[in-house]
């Protein structure tokens, strides 16, 4: 301005941040993602996954001595028929709800920060719903005869109940399994197709071809793409939306004291939401350490965006148990007051306090922009927020079922090793998928980040670079600058 | 096969960014030409529009397939449910007003049949899988996943003339314009 020009410079504060940092060109983000599949296995990679698949196998052991010996290896009986696999079931299901949410609800709503991030969330989904569906297959006993959920009549010809929660509950969870999949296979076809090109061996040009079906980036292609891109996000968002609150009917449609609430689907939807977050940050905080590329792409304002989501969506859930509370005080029913009574203060207390401090208290540190955008800090929440979640599924299903309304058909419940190492296992069972996915597949949508890269707006004009200033005299009506 | 005994496909050219092929669809497209296509690594925004293309009807298959899903459902729950083995539970009511009892299956089942048909619908509309295309003996053609963008211009086209497209194509920015042979 001193010189008497006008600057059009956006002042610094108030330009956007932008979503890939550095100014990077398309050609680094192929490289950058590509080059975590192609390049060698790394020393880390083996020291993760042998572990963790030594886990899984253990879990898989634990499932096959519960098969082969009965429920009763478990510590559930009478009157717990649900305890930890149920949880567990619940818990996991609830954790792919963040990969649908960021892949369709917020592609609906136009946040393109999602682009870096969506591919490792749905991908975390799809092996979140594989650990859940395990529990209610295996719940049944007789694992046999789990076919018996399938909407065909049965050995003696009867038909399932359709009116039965747990029945809408198949339907539910296979649907968005196989919706899930769906979705994300259509979303790495042309990033499979990258790989395709870039691919040295004829292994890998083989395989990553065959699933690239022959893209070529054909804009009469891409028409079509983007159309079932949309209406596949379209459908997912009140898909995800149903999951969950279909799960919560399990619960809510009984008479049970503690589940018989209509605040339940909002209330599941919210905290699976939550949940999935944390397990989302679990995640790619560690995948940025070791991949540092990453760090233009999953920068501190996506970190900080997704501290938000768990804020509030963890406000909401502390809402709804502050509204549980309120419901069973002032709906004057002598045994929902006695069941939110005995979630307190009952012989499973402790585990609705750690709940309450891991939900709700932990994560409003995240009202400070300085502890959203601090790695360290939110990881750790992010651990609380795990650990609070399943315990909130803990606590609805063991107190409500342990002291339930007649003194006299109480019962308390242990877990056994078994139950404990099957659930063990299915963190092993994750964690195994999650680094075969990084090893084989991109776990960051190539195409999509590229867009959002301001050269890949047709409307975009780069800077022109400043032209040398001519020598002093010869400025168009310029004095000659004093000589210093 | 020597390249001069094989069929010409067409004429490719490569463009440096998303502004410029963008610029140059517009002209290939007022200049007449029909069977021409556009690579992009990405999906270039107002690209359909410059190429002359229409709203995709993708979403047309989708509704059938939904449609079927909520009939198959609706057939799938009522007739056990009212017809074949009608279970009564607690006493309760097992007629036709019970129907909202199985909006979570019609709903399911809606959504299921819908994501599949639109997957089948790019497959189909998109002519995927074809996993041969004369596209792909181009060299340079590679870095349509990376960071390429082509314009090709099939000898199909009844506008196609290989000493004059190659100048029109060179006349609008194109670089590298090389004969694709099938």
């Amino acid at each position: 301005m001193a010189n008497g020009t006008v600057s059009l410079e956006c002042p610094p504060d108030l330009k956007r941040v932008p979503l890939v940092a550095n100014e990077r060109k398309f050609a680094w983000i192929t490289q950058a993602v590509a080059e975590i599949v192609e390049g060698k296995t790394p020393k880390w990679w083996w020291l993760l996954f042998l572990p963790c698949s030594a886990i899984a196998l253990f879990g898989l052991i634990c499932i096959g001595y519960q098969i082969s010996n009965g429920v009763g290896v478990w510590g559930e009986n009478h009157p717990n028929g649900w305890a930890w696999d149920i949880t567990n079931f619940v818990f996991w299901i609830g954790i792919g709800h963040a990969g649908t949410l960021i892949s369709a609800i917020l592609f609906l709503t136009r946040q393109k920060w999602r682009t870096s991030i969506n591919r490792a969330s749905e991908a975390m989904t799809l092996f979140a719903v594989m650990c859940a569906a395990i529990f209610p297959g295996i719940h049944v006993g007789r694992v046999w005869m789990a076919w018996f959920l399938a909407p065909v009549p049965n050995a003696n010809a009867i038909w399932p109940n359709f009116r039965s929660p747990l029945l809408w509950d198949v339907f539910a969870v296979s649907t968005y399994f196989t919706v899930s999949v769906l979705f994300w296979y259509v979303g790495l076809v042309p990033d499979l197709a990258t790989l395709r090109d870039r691919a040295k061996s004829r292994v890998a040009q083989f395989l990553y071809g065959i699933f690239a079906l022959g893209w070529r980036g054909s804009n009469r292609h891409w028409r079509h793409y983007e159309m079932a891109y949309l209406i596949l996000a379209g459908l997912s968002t009140p898909l995800v939306l149903s999951v969950h609150s279909i799960v919560s009917f399990d619960f809510a449609t009984s008479i049970m004291p503690g589940w018989h609430t209509t605040i339940f689907p909002p209330y599941f939807v919210a905290g699976a939401i939550f949940g999935g977050f944390a397990m989302v940050l679990t995640i790619l905080l560690p995948a940025r350490i070791v991949y540092p590329k990453l760090d233009d792409m999953i920068t501190r304002q996506h970190v900080d965006k997704m501290a938000k989501i768990i804020l509030l969506t963890g406000s909401i859930v502390g809402y709804a148990y502050l509204m549980e509370l309120f419901i069973a005080w002032y709906g004057a029913n002598p045994y929902e007051r006695a069941a939110f009574w005995n979630r307190a203060f009952g012989w499973y207390g402790w585990s609705y306090w750690v709940m309450m401090f891991c939900n709700v208290i932990a994560p409003q540190i995240f009202w400070v922009k300085s502890f959203r955008t601090n790695y360290i800090v939110v990881f750790i929440v992010c651990q609380f927020v795990n650990i609070g979640m399943w315990f909130e599924r803990f606590v609805i299903i063991v107190t409500s079922l342990a002291q339930d309304f007649l003194p006299s058909s109480w019962g308390r419940y242990s877990a056994s090793w078994v139950e404990i190492w099957t659930f063990i296992g299915t963190f092993g069972i994750f964690l195994s998928l999650f680094l075969l996915f990084m090893r084989f597949l991109p776990m960051i949508a190539i195409s999509e980040v590229k867009i959002v890269v301001p050269e890949a707006d047709p409307h975009h004009h780069p800077a022109p670079k400043p032209a040398p200033l001519p020598p002093a005299g010869e400025l168009p009506g310029a004095a000659p600058q004093p000589a210093s | 096969m020597p390249a001069e005994f094989r069929k010409v496909y067409g004429l490719g050219a490569e463009f440096d960014s998303a502004a410029d092929i963008l610029h140059a669809a517009e002209k290939i497209r007022d200049s007449g030409f029909k069977r021409w296509d556009v690579h992009t690594p990405f999906p270039v925004h107002g690209m359909d529009q410059a190429m002359g293309l229409g709203k995709s009807w993708l979403s047309a298959p989708v509704l059938v397939g939904g449609t079927a899903g909520f009939i198959t459902a609706a057939l799938l729950t009522m007739i056990p449910s009212f017809g074949l083995y009608p279970i009564i539970v607690h006493g309760k009511p097992y007629n036709f007003f019970t129907t909202p009892a199985f909006f979570p299956i019609f709903f399911e089942l809606t959504v299921l049949f819908a994501a599949f048909s639109a997957v089948f619908a790019i497959l189909v509309m998109n002519r995927l899988p074809q996993w041969y295309h004369p596209v792909f003996n181009w060299e340079r053609f590679k870095r349509v996943t990376d960071d390429g963008f082509f314009v090709v211009v099939e000898a199909r086209d009844p506008k196609f003339n290989e000493a004059k497209t190659r100048e029109f194509l060179e006349s609008i920015g194109g670089k590298h314009v090389t004969l694709i042979h099938d």
